[in-house]
């Protein structure tokens, strides 16, 4: 099963290799992680996808909760909660392929951040299947180069990851 | 009062209530060994290899309860420490492991002695800090104090640069009384309502078997598993790591279990319908095969750490919390619903059991020939017994040996490395203990292998008149592994005779020791007793044991607890019962 966990961090230098050498360390997958400092400078956020059956998962919770510098924890994939991912993609535009790209992004409602005169770069959040969609979309050689962010997630509704709930 | 960063370690040591220091210096540290020349309240001990400084500190933590305190400096000093820092890592020990590391202008650029001590100690510490500045050692130690012997100890390394230690910059000291972590809470209380749930399953239970290990020990929980136990009348049995917690030679106690354990003790796990495990942490060395793992018991487990629930076996009422105070809740739980556990049932289980140790799975082939390993641990036992007496030990055949035929009476008196089985543990670890209770003897049993991992630290027993009674049984192999290799690889021998071996007798000598050479059993008892008469001096005494005995019971890897080899002295018969 694949699971998205939110977890919220001393922002101190070596905290996240803390978090990454527990997975190499014992045998755990990381599918991708994100993390970055939140509107709290002495906190970040980290979002982390895992894969594993559910003795596996409730190990890497408890594993991850022993760390002294995991504040916080919660388990996304138990609850609603909404997945964005951010991917940048530079294409092959030229001729008439260049209305047909800008076409297929407005499709998916990406945005055209960098032009040359046979290339764009597109911008575009969404779900990782949807950015999935859209490189499948475009034909095979059209792909210059895709950088993604790993999904971020967030509960739906009142519940929330911070300090005081 | 304003004092520089190498003082502020010194006084936060002396504020934190610390009387030893085990350690080693090197540039790295050369201003707090300064620091530590100009006082007298901390006591350091040179040792002869950062290893034993770790192992030492490691002794007197496991004896007393309270931290040991390492110093070392940076690169080859730090690595050195590494083995001792992993083996308290992995049993659990409180233990504080100061770093000195190159200044922090040049971190990070190869510079001489320099290693990522914080990356190489990261998968075998509890916590670990870089201090950067001058102002945060006072807090750093504080919290370094508090991780480690709170909730489930373990050791915490801080890495100190030179310049942070810097005799020319001075700051106002101010130790912090108390510290708070948002990150860190540990559990104290057990919630009562599990706590419930397990009296209930107990009381029902018809096949009970308490199981308990090292949590015991640290979390000091003795008092309450005892009173307990006998009040149930259930069977006990426990872990390498749990020995004396209860007192082994009282009637209840079914001796250890898992791969080296009893007959009984093993047969009781398998045929229990509920298993009480304390303080254990059901490692593989224990469980065997975890598909046949007592396969017919509901499982309580109290531990203080949840990630230790439900690990490797799925348990049915996880109890989190200190073993005293959940035991303590357990017992005031029973009085007040004045519940029994079932007698009829109870005196079934016994009789059973009875059967189960009827078969004396301990014994063995007496000679007047050559020394038994087990006799000598019998001896050491007859010998001891009535003393105030500690015992540490290497790794390996004689380890198991001890644990088995030694029966610890009170926890914190056998000390050894199990999680890590750490050869070269021995010798050091008792320097530690003896430093803690110099009136008490201490003694370590060791094999001719494993005591020559450590065995410069003859030289600091010397200089600090540590009169350890060494106990080398001396089987000329490395028992174990040909064990393995007799049992497993079809007797091929692959370097495991121990070849050329030192005078042992000669080596404690020119340390300024006594050492003694026993070869016939009837020499042994007498031996024993001269050398527990020398109050003062190390005895080193080189026992020529027979070179080819074997632990039993023994459960390979991987089996269940039911498929023990047994003894040959035992008729095999007995070993399908
Ligand atoms: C050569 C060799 C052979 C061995 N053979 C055997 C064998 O036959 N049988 C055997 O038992 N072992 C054997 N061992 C040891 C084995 O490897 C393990 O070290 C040992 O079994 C672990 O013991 P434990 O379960 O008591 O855990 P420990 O490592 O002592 O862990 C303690 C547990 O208690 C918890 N705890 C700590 N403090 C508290 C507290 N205050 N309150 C509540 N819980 C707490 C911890 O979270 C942890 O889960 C052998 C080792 C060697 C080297
Ligand atoms: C540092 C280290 N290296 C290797 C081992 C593997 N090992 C376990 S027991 C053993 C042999 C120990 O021999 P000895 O000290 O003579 O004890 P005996 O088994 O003969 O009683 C070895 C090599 C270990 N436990 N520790
Ligand atoms: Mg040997």
């Amino acid at each position: 099963m694949r699971h998205i966990i939110s977890i919220l961090l001393e922002n101190e230098a070596g905290a996240l290799s803390r978090v990454s050498g527990l997975f190499s360390a014992r045998g755990y997958n990381i599918e991708s992680l994100t993390v970055a400092p939140t509107e709290d400078p002495t906190l970040s956020r980290m979002t982390l996808v895992t894969r594993g059956d559910e003795n596996i998962i409730e190990q890497i919770k408890k594993q991850l909760n022993k760390l002294i510098d995991v504040v916080k924890l919660v388990d996304l994939s138990e609850g609603p909660h909404i997945e964005r991912e951010l991917m940048m993609i530079k294409v092959r535009a030229e001729g008439a392929m260049r209305e047909e790209i800008k076409r297929l992004s407005d499709i998916f409602r990406g945005s055209i951040i960098d032009v040359t005169a046979n290339s764009f770069t597109i911008e575009m959040t969404g779900d990782g299947n949807k950015l999935d969609a859209f490189i499948a979309a475009l034909e095979g050689d059209t792909i210059i180069e895709t950088v993604r962010s790993g999904p971020l997630g967030i509960a739906r509704g009142g519940r929330r990851l911070t300090l005081t709930t | 009062m304003e004092l520089t960063g190498a003082e502020i370690v010194v006084q936060a040591l002396k504020d934190e209530g610390v009387e030893y220091v085990w350690g080693y210096p090197g540039g790295a540290v050369l201003h707090i060994y300064d620091a530590i020349f100009k006082q007298n309240d901390v006591r350091h001990i040179l040792v002869r290899h950062e290893q034993a400084a770790a192992h030492a500190a490691d002794g007197y933590a496991r004896a007393t309860g309270k931290p040991g305190v390492v110093l070392v400096t940076s690169g080859p000093g730090a690595t050195n420490a590494v083995t001792g820092i992993a083996t308290a890592f992995m049993d659990s020990i409180p233990m504080v492991v100061l770093t000195g590391q190159v200044p922090t202008p040049v971190i990070g650029s190869d510079a001489f002695q320099e290693v990522d001590t914080v990356g190489i100690t990261r998968p075998c510490v509890k916590h670990n800090f870089l201090v950067k500045r001058v102002e945060d050692i006072a807090e750093t130690i504080k919290k370094a104090f508090y991780i480690a012997t709170t909730g489930r100890p373990g050791p915490v390394v801080v890495d100190i640069p030179k310049d942070v230690t810097d005799p020319n910059v001075r700051i106002p000291y101010e130790y912090p009384q108390k510290i708070e972590m948002r990150s860190y809470n540990p559990v104290e209380r057990g919630h009562l309502g599990q706590i419930r749930k397990a009296v209930d399953l107990m009381m029902a239970a018809e096949r009970p078997v308490v199981y308990t290990g090292g949590g015991v020990v640290l979390g000091d929980g003795s008092a309450e598993l005892t009173e307990l136990v006998r009040r149930l009348n259930f069977p006990i049995t426990q872990t390498l790591m749990g020995l004396g917690a209860y007192p082994a030679t009282d009637r209840q106690f079914l001796g250890m279990l898992g791969m080296h354990g009893t007959y009984e003790a093993n047969m009781a796990m398998h045929e229990a319908d509920v298993l009480i495990a304390i303080g254990a942490r059901f490692d593989d060395r224990v469980t065997g095969k975890i598909a046949s793992f007592c396969p017919n018991a509901r499982i309580i487990h109290i531990d203080v750490d949840p990630a230790s629930i439900s690990k490797t076996v799925r348990v049915d009422v996880p109890i989190v919390g200190q073993v005293k105070s959940v035991l303590a809740d357990m017992l005031r739980l029973i009085d007040e619903l004045s519940c029994e556990p079932n007698a009829e049932a109870l005196a079934r289980w016994w009789a059973r059991i009875g059967a189960w140790r009827d078969v004396e799975c301990l014994a063995y082939d007496h000679s007047d020939e050559v020394i038994k390993p087990q006799f000598a641990i019998e001896t050491l036992y007859k010998v001891t017994r009535d003393r105030d007496f500690y015992l540490t030990s290497d790794v390996g055949q004689h380890q198991m040996f001890a644990a088995q035929f030694y029966p610890f009476d009170k926890p914190r008196r056998w000390i050894n490395s199990g999680g890590l089985g750490t050869m070269g543990f021995g010798v050091p670890s008792a320097m530690g203990v003896k430093q803690a209770f110099p009136e008490a003897d201490v003694g370590v049993v060791t094999g001719e292998a494993s005591v020559q991992m450590c065995i410069q630290e003859l030289a600091t027993c010397s200089q600090y008149n540590l009169p350890l009674k060494i106990f080398l049984l001396n089987n000329g192999y490395m028992g174990m592994v040909r064990q393995w290799q007799e049992f497993f690889y079809d007797g091929r021998y692959s370097h495991s005779y121990v070849d050329a071996l030192p005078d042992f007798c000669k080596l404690a000598e020119s340390y300024g020791h006594v050492g003694m050479r026993i070869e016939k059993p009837a020499d042994l008892e007498d031996a024993y007793r001269e050398a527990f008469g020398m109050k003062d001096r190390l005895v080193f005494l080189d026992v020529v044991i027979d070179p080819e005995e074997n632990v039993y019971p023994m459960i390979e890897a991987g089996k269940g607890h039911h498929e023990m080899h047994m003894s040959p002295h035992l008729s095999s018969e007995r070993e399908l019962a």
